[in-house]
């Protein structure tokens, strides 16, 4: 019996009079949707991803794409997605795979919550004339402050301070391993964090060579796999990260392909060409809260004390007293990683269905830790589908001291969400090890475009800030009473301790 | 908008209320008659080993039995009375002001360096988050707030502040954008030995409120100001930190001129900021802060509200407006407007 | 120059690292760190490549751990994961070895006189020349070599009738290989694990490591260097490549 095939998601046209042949379309897509036959461009749709690489490169705008261009019967429950899921495993009887973030139409929080502005009683702030501050330190602080003065007011502070790192912005970009993403791409972001005055990760996969002029910017990650890591590994970095879950795929590893170990990234995570790299769904040394405390303690005793220590958990729904038990360990920052995090790839089923949004994640970590009398002790970051200034500025209201940017760093490196990235064929040069598809991105240019979307944040934060009267980030950071919900439940914002619109 | 005005005498000799209200009087026009208040240190050299407890009480009947209960549970109640008020035309008379004068049981409290401390401030958040018809506005040793809806003089006259005599006097003139003029909301607010005036709005407020709700205080009084009490007294009292330091904090220097500190001064105010960031104190204020060792004046970090001072002798001054410190004393020497965040301090000489 | 000894009672990890690296740092070769009582950490991320590290007493959890280079030599049991993400170097334990010993090792080698807990060689991963070697001379408990990416764990059952008797023996094992002396039960085997003779080619590979082992403890490498063992490989190098559809 056969199943036949499912119609098109994507159908793709050329507009013949406008096309002069140019064959941009042919050499540019990797998935193979064009070919030539007979001086003629023939067209497969069924290979399209909507990628738009043929589209933005083409010189005639001759290209049109139409997303799901046969209907089904509509269904408020059996959405064509269900349908094709359920026909998709009965066939192979798999795992759906499946790439980028979260694609459920679940609300987002942060589009149902508004930011404050000054009129009369306090005035704004022109952070064109006026100070604003951004400046933000991350990592653990003293809970008061001990010092001596003698009789000529000379002071001998007595409390020491630990390593911080020190951001120009409260922006940070987020861990993208070399081997889920190309060198060039890394390279960019490496740059562009220097040049921004931020961080950014590196990922689980190692550091490759090309990244040390750039590794003061750079926060290394250890994950169950431990892919690269050594002593060496782990003094080049600014700050070390345990990963213990990733907000697309809560309480699960990680596989890359060996498809995508090349040999080069096999020499940067140091296991061999071709073989898969695999991360154990738990760290096998951490099967309890005092064995992270260990795991801290120990990257701590190797790199004696000099650098900071992250940890990033998925947001789950126990997340605010894990990040309690984090923030009691020699942890510096807990980073809070929401469901709607991107990912090279993740099962389906854990993207669209585990784990919870990074509004609500962050609201009840900082109330958590605030409840606790800590909050200033450790330092929060933020993650997980941070769209814009409005997305950055309303995560520090809601209690993060700093986020992590990574689908947006990609869209400026030419991302178009396809969400194909597990197949290593990214047209882009981002998601592949394909020689010549990596060098379809110029680090120095595509450094350039990430840089230039941190200082487009960093401008509107200050600007947001300033219309709200406050010319210091630590003045905004989980200031509550400068956010109001907008058609927000009353559970809900009694979880982000909001105050509905009007109120 | 508001006025606010101060004044310390540093050698100790007592001043009567008169002259602040004519001073308060006189910057009229940045209130709007819906609250004032005063309050003076040194006032009751009679009971000066006990606090002073002001209560308003919607009536004596339920919330007074409750106050009176908690405060014999931790400890005695040495004497206690109405505050003597007296009838003016233009200001409704919406409690009953009450003074308990109180000695706590230091044993009944632990893990504290300052067990009778901890147990006014826990008596203060007690009745005010859970006694419904009571609210504590004043719980200093030897010292008192006055306050009420009402322009400046009605308040004074209803209270007879010239019947007091301190040796530091703060006063307040408001003008109520966050709640309306109800009595709590006037200023001073107080807490312990901290009493604050304030004019202008905290934008950082939420931020700050969380922060001392973190460390065990509750913000009761609707209002932005109440914070800079708390924030004192945690910094001050609790972490032990002298006045000019919790300016430092509160109005911390900004990241370009820290950065260009010599080094051991750099890393003494990194170290400062980064240990109270969530105290730092964001938007237009100027803020005068007393205990019964001085009191403190300071404005936010770009001097977005105005703050005048003068000198006269053992007499230091804190003001919205010259004016008003030519009202209280005419013969002031020196006149001078502190630099933005600059602390300007008066200690007692003892 | 003289070898620095260490008298570890009651000492923290932190001050008793701060020597071991600033006495490395000034070329000492040789440290005996005596009364060692639970301090973890030990020569955790020290690099030297001709440093002998002598411990008497119980070391705490994460011994060696990021370890390059040097020898560590200790008379007595360890603790959790020892050997942990060690790079290259020795450690040689005359005494059993607990939870996830040589988890995540990436080269050198750690030799246990006795016994190992579970989890042992978790994760072990090899590259270019780095290929790292766990030899145990009595049992493990169940997962040994689990997510095996590389390297090779010798099992040598001294004094037993049968190595290893419990389960998961390799599950998702996708490279290096696990070697027992005599037969393992094929039930013991976990997911991805298979089971293949074991060659007189393999002894040849095999017996430096074997010898080195027995050299270790003084004991008789003769009776080992035979055929007799069970060899543990993986199934596939990609184990997971026909788990997942596209979407």
């Amino acid at each position: 019996m056969s199943l036949g095939s499912v119609p098109l998601k994507y159908k793709i046209s050329i507009d013949r009079d406008q096309c002069m042949k140019c064959m941009r379309c042919v050499d540019n897509c990797s998935y193979g949707v064009y070919r030539i036959e007979d001086d003629k461009i023939i067209i497969d749709s069924r290979k399209c991803t909507a990628c738009h690489r043929c589209i933005s490169m083409c010189p005639r705008d001759a290209i049109t794409l139409q997303e799901r261009p046969v209907d089904y019967r509509s269904h408020p429950l059996w959405t064509v997605e269900a349908r094709e899921d359920v026909i998709n495993q009965a066939r192979t009887g798999k795992i759906i795979l499946a790439g980028m973030g979260n694609a459920v139409d679940y609300p987002i929080i942060f589009d149902r919550l508004v930011l404050d502005a000054c009129q009369v009683t306090n005035p704004s702030i022109d952070p064109l004339r006026e100070p604003m501050e951004l400046r933000t330190y991350l990592g653990k602080k003293p809970s008061k402050i001990e010092f001596t003065r003698d009789d000529k007011g000379d002071i001998d502070l007595k409390t020491e301070l630990t390593p911080n790192l020190k951001l120009d912005t409260p922006l940070m970009i987020g861990h993208m391993s070399y081997g889920a993403i190309s060198l060039n791409a890394q390279l960019s972001i490496a740059k562009a964090a220097k040049k921004s005055g931020t961080f950014m990760g590196t990922g689980e996969g190692g550091m490759h060579e090309a990244i040390y002029p750039y590794q003061d910017h750079s926060i290394v990650q250890i994950a169950s796999g431990r892919f690269g890591v050594n002593i060496d590994y782990l003094e080049r970095g600014a700050a070390i990260e345990i990963k213990v879950g990733q907000g697309a795929k809560p309480g699960i590893g990680g596989h890359l392909p060996g498809e995508k170990v090349c040999t080069d990234v096999s020499c940067t995570r140091m296991i061999p060409l071709g073989s898969d790299a695999i991360s154990p769904a738990p760290h096998h040394d951490i099967y309890s809260i005092e064995d992270l405390a260990q795991l801290v303690r120990s990257l701590k005793e190797a790199t004696e004390w000099k650098k900071p220590v992250f940890v990033k958990i998925a947001a789950v729904h126990n997340v605010a007293a894990i990040a309690a038990g984090i923030a009691r360990s020699d942890a510096d920052a807990v980073v809070i990683d929401g469901f709607k995090g991107g990912t090279g790839a993740a099962p389906k089923v854990f993207r669209d269905s585990v784990g919870m949004p990074i509004e609500a994640a962050v609201a009840a970590v900082d109330q958590k830790l605030n409840d606790q009398g800590i909050r200033n002790e450790v330092s929060v970051i933020a993650s997980g589908g941070i769209r814009n200034s409005g997305d950055l500025a309303k995560s520090i209201a809601l209690g993060a001291d700093a986020v992590y940017i990574g689908t947006a760093s990609l869209i400026a490196l030419g991302c178009r969400v396809c969400g194909n990235c597990y197949r290593g064929l990214c047209p882009w040069g981002i998601a592949t090890q394909r020689e010549d598809l990596v060098d379809r991105i110029d680090p120095e240019v595509g450094s350039e475009h990430v840089a230039n979307l941190i200082q487009g944040w960093t401008l509107e934060l200050s600007e947001l800030m300033g219309a709200a009267g406050l010319n210091s980030i630590e003045s905004l950071r989980g200031n509550r009473s400068r956010l109001r919900s907008y058609m927000l439940d009353e559970g809900l914002m009694d979880v982000l301790q909001v105050d509905s619109v009007g109120a | 908008m508001c006025g606010i005005i101060g004044v310390i005498d540093r050698n100790m000799s007592l001043m009567d209320g008169s002259s602040i209200r004519e001073a308060l009087s006189l910057m009229d026009e940045r209130g709007s008659g819906e609250g004032a208040g005063y309050v003076a240190y040194g006032i009751y050299p009679d009971h000066a080993d006990c606090y002073a407890i002001h209560v308003f009480f919607d009536n004596l009947v339920e919330p007074k039995s409750s106050v009176d209960e908690i405060l014999q549970d931790w400890g005695h109640i040495v004497h206690q009375e109405e505050i003597p008020t007296y009838e003016q035309p233009g200001l409704k008379k919406e409690h009953i002001s009450w003074r308990y004068f109180f000695k706590p049981d230091a044993e009944l409290m632990v893990g504290t360096s300052n067990p009778k401390d901890e147990i006014v401030k826990y008596v203060v958040m007690r009745v005010n988050s859970e006694i419904e018809g009571a609210l504590i506005f004043s719980s200093g040793i030897n010292l008192g707030v006055f306050k009420a809806s009402g322009w400046p003089e009605d308040v004074a006259n209803y209270f007879r502040i010239e019947d007091y005599k301190g040796y530091i006097w703060l006063a307040h003139n408001r003008y109520p954008t966050n709640t309306s003029g109800w009595w709590g909301g006037a200023h001073p607010f107080n807490l312990l030995d901290w009493s604050v005036v304030h004019n202008g709005e905290i934008t950082s407020y939420g931020t700050n409120r969380r922060y001392v709700e973190s460390h065990g205080y509750n913000c009761t009084m609707f209002t932005d100001t109440e914070v800079v009490a708390y924030l004192f007294d945690l910094l001050g009292r609790e972490h032990g930190l002298p006045e000019d330091i919790v300016v430092e904090a509160l109005a911390a220097r900004f990241w370009d001129e820290i950065d260009e500190m010599p080094e051991k001064q750099e890393k003494f105010m990194r170290t400062l900021r980064l240990t109270y960031g969530p105290a730092l104190m964001n938007g237009p204020f100027a803020i005068v802060v007393a205990t019964n060792k001085g009191i403190v004046g300071f404005t936010d970090r770009i001097k977005l509200r105005p703050m005048v001072v003068g000198e006269n002798g053992s007499r230091l001054y804190i003001s919205s407006e010259e004016a008003a410190i030519r009202v209280m004393d005419p013969d002031v020497e020196s006149i001078y407007m502190p630099r933005a965040g600059e602390p300007v301090i008066g200690r007692v000489i003892e | 120059m003289e070898p620095l000894v260490i008298d570890a009672k009651g000492m923290h990890y932190t001050p008793l690292n701060k020597k071991i690296r600033s006495a490395v740092a000034l070329g000492v070769k040789e440290i005996v760190i005596n009364n060692v009582r639970g301090q973890r950490f030990i020569a955790n991320g020290l690099r030297g490549h001709d440093v002998k590290i002598t411990i008497n007493g119980v070391p705490g959890g994460d011994l060696c751990m990021f370890m390059s280079g040097p020898e560590c030599v200790v008379y007595g049991n360890t603790d959790h994961a020892s050997g942990n993400t060690m790079d290259s170097g020795t450690l040689v334990i005359h005494g059993s070895g607990g939870d996830a010993v040589a988890h995540s090792m990436r080269g050198g080698k750690v030799f246990v006189r006795d016994n190992i807990g579970y989890r042992g060689g978790i994760h072990m991963k090899q590259y270019g020349l780095k290929r790292p070697i766990l030899a145990v001379g009595g049992t493990s408990h169940s997962f040994l070599g689990e997510y095996m990416a590389g390297g090779i764990v010798l099992v040598l059952g001294i004094g037993r009738e049968v190595s290893v008797q419990d389960r998961g023996i390799g599950s998702g094992i996708h490279g290096g290989e696990i070697v027992i002396r005599g037969d393992v039960d094929e039930k013991l085997l976990g997911v991805g694990a298979k089971k293949v003779d074991f060659t007189e080619e393999d002894l040849e590979r095999l017996s430096p490591v074997i010898k080195e082992f027995c050299e270790k403890f003084d004991i008789d490498p003769t009776p080992f260097l035979d055929t007799n063992y069970s060899r543990i490989v993986p199934a596939s190098s990609r184990p997971f490549a026909g788990k997942y559809t596209w979407e």
